[in-house]
Parts: structure tokens; sequence; C-alpha cells
């Protein structure tokens, strides 16, 4: 080791908080797709599942599903994949939990607290990347979605949209996912506390079954799920079958329901996450 | 005016452990204060507390002129921190990781990349730039983590246990290193289970022990609080350990020390190498073989050990 003297200065002050805040953000999601690249493990476990849910549910279940009066397996195919669309890009959430929990545990979340970097840029850089990783996600499940015969009926414009729903449901979603890993600190309990509350979540909504069919009070808390108008405002702008009927208000204004609950979720959960891991110790 | 690092009454309790039990330190600029102490004893909770990681229940903290506790973010600007485990990204190379730390304390891209070469060859790791440092030894990770602390000259440093788990060859590095932040104006605390090193680096050394200061002062001082030199003799034969032990009595300053197995007799002494001749002279007269003699002045181990009755125990290189 040779020395190098130089005198000590304190790093100079941001001359714009929001100008930082965004580049340390990317500077933090730029190390977790560098890391996803080096673990391609979790990022093709990530595509394997939801192919899985395709296959399965539309060859499987897909002969014994009424959707839209019709027990046709093709009908139920197309009605199928807002809902798998919609339940991948919540699997984010197990996702985040799991790297920041991982970042706790090694120490990692005590050397960026000590640097002076934007407060809420390691949980936003975290999230961003694994928006990528659930674009990238989508972009194949659309392919095999196409192969097995999902089609969109209203133009690409509209179904763009529909995509840009998804990714933002995924978005808000991974937030949740940053809090419970900052909670439960260990990344295998970040991975099951991610999921667990996933499936009710997915299941008590119109995204497997048509929710007409189901007893008043589920159907009730299937038209109010969050989870629920970004599979309706979907199936919209696709122009696939299945479209609730429901006077809902969600039901009947899904862009909106979606939009709405994505947000809220946003604004909570990243103040709750962000005031969290400023007070986080590993 | 106060030091570069000052704290006072600090208190941090976990459950029933009282990890600070109102430390008291006043680093002043441009030097290095040692923290010692047994395992346990609060060093890495006192570092954490004026890092910014942690809140103490009570006290005040003040580094570089700024409050600790009301303005963390404006401290994390006058700071480099290297914690007791190395806290590298494992996936991302060396080169990568000290980039990122580099832009995170807001250099530019370009910067930031020409002062992570620069550090990666001052420590030693420029073959190993560009692997994923998961395939680090535990001296490499640790020697990338002490690149990081270094990415810029903060005028405030800590280090925790800095040269845990390093070969003899980087740690004396690392000395060189230390020594010349220091000449160029940076205050550093420093905690390590090192007592040479403390000995070595350290401008003042502070005890502590159950989250409490129990001594402070330059090395020398803390010595000569722990007694003066001593006469070792080893005897070659146990027959004439006895004899031997009235000889050193008759020369010795206080209580004469036997250790039976070890043939040893140690004795407090006053009068130097002066009178190490005449003990030498004595014995041989007398026809005593002896296998060693020494006189030893007291390092900061016996200090240590005489402070907190325990020997310093060496932990497992936990990098
Ligand atoms: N997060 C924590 N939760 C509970 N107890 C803690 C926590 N951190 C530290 N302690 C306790 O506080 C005391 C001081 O710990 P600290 O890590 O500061 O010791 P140390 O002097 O650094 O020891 P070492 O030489 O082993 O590194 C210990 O009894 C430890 O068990
Ligand atoms: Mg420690």
């Amino acid at each position: 080791m040779t020395a190098v003297s130089a005198t000590p200065t304190a790093t100079p002050q941001p001359r714009n908080a929001v100008i930082r805040s965004a580049r340390d953000s990317l500077v933090v999601a730029k190390r977790n797709l560098i890391r996803m690249m080096r673990i391609p493990e979790v990022v093709i476990f990530g595509l394997v599942q939801p192919i899985m849910f395709v296959v399965l549910f539309s060859y499987v279940f897909g002969g014994s599903m009424k959707v839209g009066g019709t027990t046709d397996p093709g009908v139920y195919r197309e009605f199928l994949m807002a809902g798998i669309f919609a339940q991948t890009v919540t699997f984010a959430t197990a996702g985040a939990g799991a790297g920041i929990a991982d970042d706790m545990h090694k120490g990692l979340v005590d050397r960026f607290r000590s640097l002076p970097m934007a407060r809420g840029a390691v949980l936003t850089g975290r999230t961003l990347a694994d928006l990528v990783q659930t674009t990238l996600t989508v972009i194949v499940l659309a392919i095999v979605a196409l192969i097995v015969g999902w089609r969109v009926h209203e133009g690409i414009p509209k179904a763009l949209g529909g995509f840009a729903l998804l990714l933002l449901l995924g978005y808000a979603f991974s937030w949740i996912g940053a809090l419970i890993g900052l909670t439960v600190r260990t990344p295998e309990a970040a991975t099951s506390g991610g999921l667990i509350w996933l499936f009710p979540l997915t299941f008590i909504s119109n995204a497997f079954v048509d929710s007409s069919q189901m007893t008043p009070w589920l159907r009730h808390l299937a038209d109010w799920n969050p989870f629920s108008a970004t599979v309706q405002a979907c199936r919209q702008l696709f122009g696939n079958p299945g479209v609730s009927q429901s006077p809902a208000w969600p039901m009947q204004h899904p862009v909106w329901a979606s939009l709405i609950w994505s947000i809220v979720i946003i604004v909570v959960f990243r103040t709750l996450a962000v005031r969290k891991y400023r007070h986080a110790t590993s | 005016m106060t030091g570069a690092i000052y704290a006072e009454g600090l208190v941090k309790t976990f459950g029933d452990v009282r990890a600070l039990d109102g430390v008291d330190l006043d680093v002043p600029e441009g030097t290095v204060l040692g923290l010692l102490g047994p395992n346990g004893a609060g060093k890495t909770t006192a570092v954490r507390v004026l890092t910014t990681l942690l809140r103490p229940d009570s006290g005040k903290a003040v580094v570089a002129g700024v409050d600790v506790l009301r303005h963390p973010n404006e401290v994390r600007r006058l700071i480099g921190l290297s914690g007791q485990f190395a806290a590298v990204d494992e996936y991302l190379t060396g080169r990568e990781n000290l980039q990122m730390v580099g832009q995170l304390y807001q250099m530019s891209g370009r910067d930031a990349k020409v002062r992570a070469g620069e550090l990666l060859d001052q420590f030693n790791l420029a073959d190993a730039a560009d692997r994923p440092a998961k395939t680090y030894s535990g001296g490499m990770r640790r020697r990338l983590d002490l690149a990081a602390a270094l990415v810029v000259r903060p005028p405030v440093m800590f280090m925790d246990e800095p040269t845990t788990g390093l070969d003899p060859r980087n740690r004396l590095g690392l000395w060189d290193v230390i020594q010349d932040l220091v000449a160029g104006g940076t205050t550093l605390l420093l905690t390590t289970q090192y007592l040479e090193e403390a000995d070595r680096l350290a401008h003042d050394i502070c005890v502590i022990d159950h989250g409490k200061v129990i001594a402070r002062g330059t090395s020398d001082q803390l010595k000569a609080r722990t007694g003066g030199e001593r006469v070792e003799v080893v005897v070659h034969e146990r027959e004439r350990l006895t004899e031997a032990t009235e000889v050193l009595r008759g020369f010795g300053k206080g209580e004469t020390k036997v250790e039976d197995h070890m043939r040893q007799i140690t004795v407090p002494v006053t009068g130097g190498a002066k009178l190490l001749a005449e003990v030498i002279r004595e014995l041989d007269s007398r026809g005593i073989e002896i296998d060693d003699i020494g006189l030893r002045r007291p390092t900061l181990d016996d200090v240590f050990i005489s402070l907190t009755g325990h020997v310093a125990e060496l932990k497992e290189d936990a990098v």
C-alpha cells in the first residue's frame, strides 16, 4: 500500500435535492441490476412461475371454467391472461423484500446509511430495479400468452395503456415488499412474508374466476380489491372477455380505480418504508 | 472549542444491557484516538452512535462541529466509516463497489472511476479489481471496505477494528495509510484489539468496559499507571529456583513472582540496564545457569489486563 496525501474535505453541499435524489436512486438501481444479472437464477425462476400458471390454468382448469356464459377454453384463456399478468407483477413484492432484507442482513444498509446520500434512494433504487425486472418478465409472458392464443382487440395504444397500469401496480407492490424487508430483516422471511398474503389477495378477486359467480360478500371484497381494478382495466383495454358488469364504482371506472389504488399504495408504503429505513438498525 | 469528535454522557441500552453507560470522548482535530476494551465493552456501539447509525438514549455527540443527533445528514458529509464487519456488495466487483460509494459521496462518475482505480492499487487489490467481491478472501474484503471508507478524504474517520483479519504485510501497509491520513489533518477514531496498534497509531487511548470509560491518557501515561520495569529470569535447573528467587528478592522493589512450571521469576526493579548487569553477575558468581533474562517494560497488554481484569481476547477474524 502506498500513501497518497491530500487535504481532507467535506462532501460538497448538493445543489438540488431532487436531482441528487434521482441520481442516487439511479446509482443504487444500477447496482441492483448488476446483481440481478449476476444471479440470473432469480430472474429465471421469476419467469417460470407465471408461465407455469398460464399452462396449468389454460389446459387443466380451462375446460371447466365458465366465463361470459361459455365454457370455451379459448375464451377462458383470453380471460385468464389479465389475471396472470397482474399476479405476476405483484410478485415483485417478494423480490424487493428479499433484496432489502439481504442488504440489512449483510450490513450494506449501514454502509449506505453512513453516506451523504438521499434518504429514500436505497429503497427507490431497489424498487426501480425491480420495475425493470418486472417489465422483462411481462414481455416474456406476453409472448407466451400470444403463443397460447391470447390477443388484444382494442389496438396497440390501449394495450400499452393496460401494460402501463400493470407495471404501476407492480411498482406499488414493490414498496409493500420494501417495508416487509425492512421489518423482517432476513431474506427468507421477506420472501415468504411477501408472498403469503398475495394468494388470498389474488384469489379473492376477478383474476381467475368471474366474480359475479361468487357469494355476495366475497364478490364485494373482490370488487373493491385493488388487484381487481387493474385486472378489469386490462380486460377492457385489451378487449378480452369477462369484463365484470358489477355496479361497484371500481368495476365501472377500472382505469381510474387502478391508478388511484396504485398511487395511494405508493404514497402510503413509500412514506412508511422510508421512515423505517431511517431508523433501521441491522 | 471542542474537538473534532466530542461526546458527552452517551447512554445506549439494549434491553437489560447498558452498551454505553455515560461515555465522554474528546478527540482534538488531527489526532487519533484508540478506543480499547474487551469484547462487548461497547466500542462498536459508540462508533455507530457517532456515525449516525444509532440514536443514543441520552447524551450529546458532536462531529466536526456538527450535532450528530440534530443534523445527521450534515455529519455524513464529513465522515468516513469502516465498520467492524466488511460492508461490501458481494455480487459487485471491487471496482464497482468503490465506484458506487464514490458516486453516493456525490462524485461524478468519472471522478469515482479514477478514485476507485487509485484505491485498488493502494490496497493491493488491482489484480482482483474486476472479480465479484464474493470471490475475495476475508482480508481482501476487509481491505475493500477500508478503501470504501477512504473514497473521499473526509475530515473525520471512524474505523472499527480495521486490521482484524489482515496479514502482517497488509496491516503495516494500512498503518502507513493511516499515518499519512493523519499527517494530512484527518481526525481518526479507531477501535482495536491489537494493543501494539494502539501504541503505534493512537495519540490518546481510551479504555472502556461495560459501557464506561475506565481509563484514558497517552500510551505512556497508562503504562506508568500500571507500574514500572521489572526483571524476568528463567533458570535452567528447577533445583536452583529457590536460591535464584532469594537473589532477585535482594534486588527487587516489590513482590517477587515465581512461576514454578516455567522456572520463571519476575521482580519489579528500578535502575535499568545497570541493575540487570548486576543481577547477571550475582547469579553467575553463584553458578546459577540461566536460560533467559531480560528487563521488561509494561506493554499495553499489561495495562489492559490490569484495568479490565482479563486478557484482551483476540476474537476470530470476523470479516
Ligand atoms: N443490536 C443490539 N441488540 C442487542 N444488544 C446489542 C446490540 N448491539 C450491541 N448489543 C450489546 O451491547 C454490548 C456492546 O456491544 P458492542 O458491539 O458495542 O461491543 P464491542 O465493544 O464492539 O465488542 P467487540 O470487541 O466484540 O466487537 C454487548 O453486550 C452487545 O451484546
Ligand atoms: Mg465491536
